[in-house]
């Protein structure tokens, strides 16, 4: 299979087919590029290609895009400190049994942490590669017991102008707390995770702390951070970036190399670190690379009209 | 030295200081990543030098309100200088996103100029003033005597091009259309509402605006 598992097996333990696939490329990756010595027993791989590499942790916490702390690159990693995280709460409401308000701390009890390498794709066309940890989104979410009009799920950031600088900016343009939402079968596709460490540390304030949607095959706004809000709904939840821009951002935000941003193209990206003298440019894959796994979950739909 | 001499060589510096900057920090990249650029070399300099050149040429249309402000020549003395310095660093934007963003592939530098507006006009105004740049020597200036001067009113032009395309690719947040514009709108201003009350007296002594 393909969770290597420790010594000790955890509960939620039925490999997903669509990772199983996986294999033969994954040991191509675990030979070439990132060395089986540094790779925890139990890694979930699904996705990478051969000559992928963790993007150094410099960069992975120090360029980051987090509006609330302000609008360039460098601002999270210089003001996201002032954000507390602990203690940290959840409001969960809508279409499930079990909803309220929890501690963090409870819902994650119980779930297994898992080790996952994803390929992180910006619509900006940068790109990086993560070592994420975290819980897989479903092991979560089945906690509130959705019920059958749950067709979506909507995820809300923290708003708390005192510690975000950027929420308190005179022209930030946005309209807070910042709302991202998945289908429900989206949200409960085994790749879909909800990261709580990233190189084997709690996660850095600036990349969404203390907990955030990690969704790999879209683009990197749609893995909302610093969560607080979980909305089971029956309609199509509204999401930040759609309704500032409509044209430029969609509902589904799938990466794909053939559906350009109306200001850049989407076919390649930057491959981070891209330096003067090795810009990094490769092409950009369809689903970022998660195409096998994730494709079927959009059978039949226009993904030019839906983008 | 006299202190116009010394002044002129603390401005040189000064106007060198982006080109100084992203030097040392191209190396501190190389010796370790995403210490200075955040790894994403590209779109940092090309940021970086955009917004200097922005900054330089609008320091450039202060040069005439200062010297009227205060009577002294040496704004215009530094204003050429400071103009060409934007230009420059505005010549390394263009050249840094051929290199990151299009990949040196001219199908897709055409297809940007043809299809993304925000390009198309970035490129027009880089066009104008590099004609800016070229006639900018004084063999110009003699050739084309009160024409010089009809044609670098085309400056006006490149940096209202040059703060449209900034605020057209911005992703979001207007601060810096905000902060440009104004500055741009306060420049002009000034000189429409001068020419509005005090018209600039004809002759030999009316001086390039």
């Amino acid at each position: 299979m393909r969770y290597r598992r420790n010594s000790t097996p955890t509960g939620s333990e039925i490999t997903p087919e669509s990772i199983v696939l996986n294999r033969r490329r994954v040991v191509g990756v675990l030979g070439l590029g990132l060395g089986m010595a540094t790779m925890p027993a139990g890694t979930v791989l699904a996705g990478l290609q051969a000559d992928d590499t963790p993007t150094p942790e410099a960069i992975v916490t120090g360029y980051n895009n987090f509006y609330e702390f302000g609008t360039g690159k460098f601002d999270p990693a210089e003001y996201a400190h002032e954000m507390t995280v602990r203690p940290w709460t959840v409001e969960v409401s809508g279409e499930a049994a079990r909803t309220g308000t929890f501690a963090l701390d409870d819902l994650l009890k119980g779930l297994a942490v898992e080790e996952r390498i994803y390929r992180f794709r910006c619509v900006e066309a940068w790109s990086m590669v993560v070592p994420w940890q975290g819980v897989a989104l479903k092991a979560v979410l089945e906690q509130f017991r959705p019920n059958g009009n749950a067709k979506f799920v909507a995820f809300t950031t923290l708003e708390r102008p005192k510690e975000m600088r950027g929420q308190r900016a005179l022209f930030s343009g946005i309209d807070w707390p910042y709302v991202e939402g998945l289908r429900m079968d989206e949200a409960y596709h085994p790749l879909a995770f909800m990261a709580t460490g990233l190189y084997g540390k709690p996660l850095p304030n600036q990349n969404g702390a203390p907990w955030r949607l990690v969704v790999p095959w879209k683009y990197g706004f749609k893995s909302a951070k610093s969560i607080v809000r979980i909305h089971f709904t029956n309609r199509q939840p509204r999401n930040t970036w759609n309704t500032l821009q409509a044209s430029e951002y969609g509902f589904y935000a799938n990466v794909n190399p053939s559906v350009d941003h109306p200001r850049w193209s989407q076919a390649t990206e930057r491959r981070l670190p891209s330096t003067l003298l090795n810009p990094n440019r490769r092409p950009t894959l369809p689903f970022n690379g998660y195409a096998e796994e994730v494709a079927s979950l959009y059978d039949g739909m226009d993904l030019r009209r839906y983008f | 030295m006299t202190f116009n001499r010394l002044f002129w060589w603390v401005w040189l510096l000064l106007l060198l200081s982006p080109a100084l900057w992203a030097i040392y920090a191209i190396y501190s990249e190389a010796m370790s990543p995403g210490s200075m650029l955040g790894g994403d070399a590209g779109e940092t300099l090309v940021h970086h030098f955009g917004d200097w050149g922005m900054r330089f040429l609008l320091v450039a249309l202060l040069a005439s309100p200062l010297r009227r402000l205060t009577g002294s020549a040496l704004p215009l003395r530094l204003r050429r200088m400071t103009g060409l310095a934007a230009f420059s660093l505005l010549s390394v934007h263009v050249l840094l996103y051929l290199w990151f963003m299009a990949g040196l592939s001219w199908a897709t530098v055409v297809k940007d100029i043809v299809d993304r507006a925000y390009i198309t006009v970035g490129f027009a105004a880089w066009l104008v003033l590099l004609l800016l740049a070229v006639t900018s020597t004084r063999g110009w200036q003699r050739r084309l005597r009160r024409r010089w001067q009809q044609l670098h009113r085309l400056v006006y032009l490149a940096a209202l091009l040059g703060i449209v395309h900034l605020v057209w690719a911005t992703k979001l947040g207007l601060a810096e259309a905000v902060f440009y514009g104004g500055a741009f709108l306060v420049l002009m201003g000034e000189r429409v509402l001068r020419s509005a009350f005090k018209p600039a007296p004809e002759g030999k002594r009316s001086m390039p605006v």
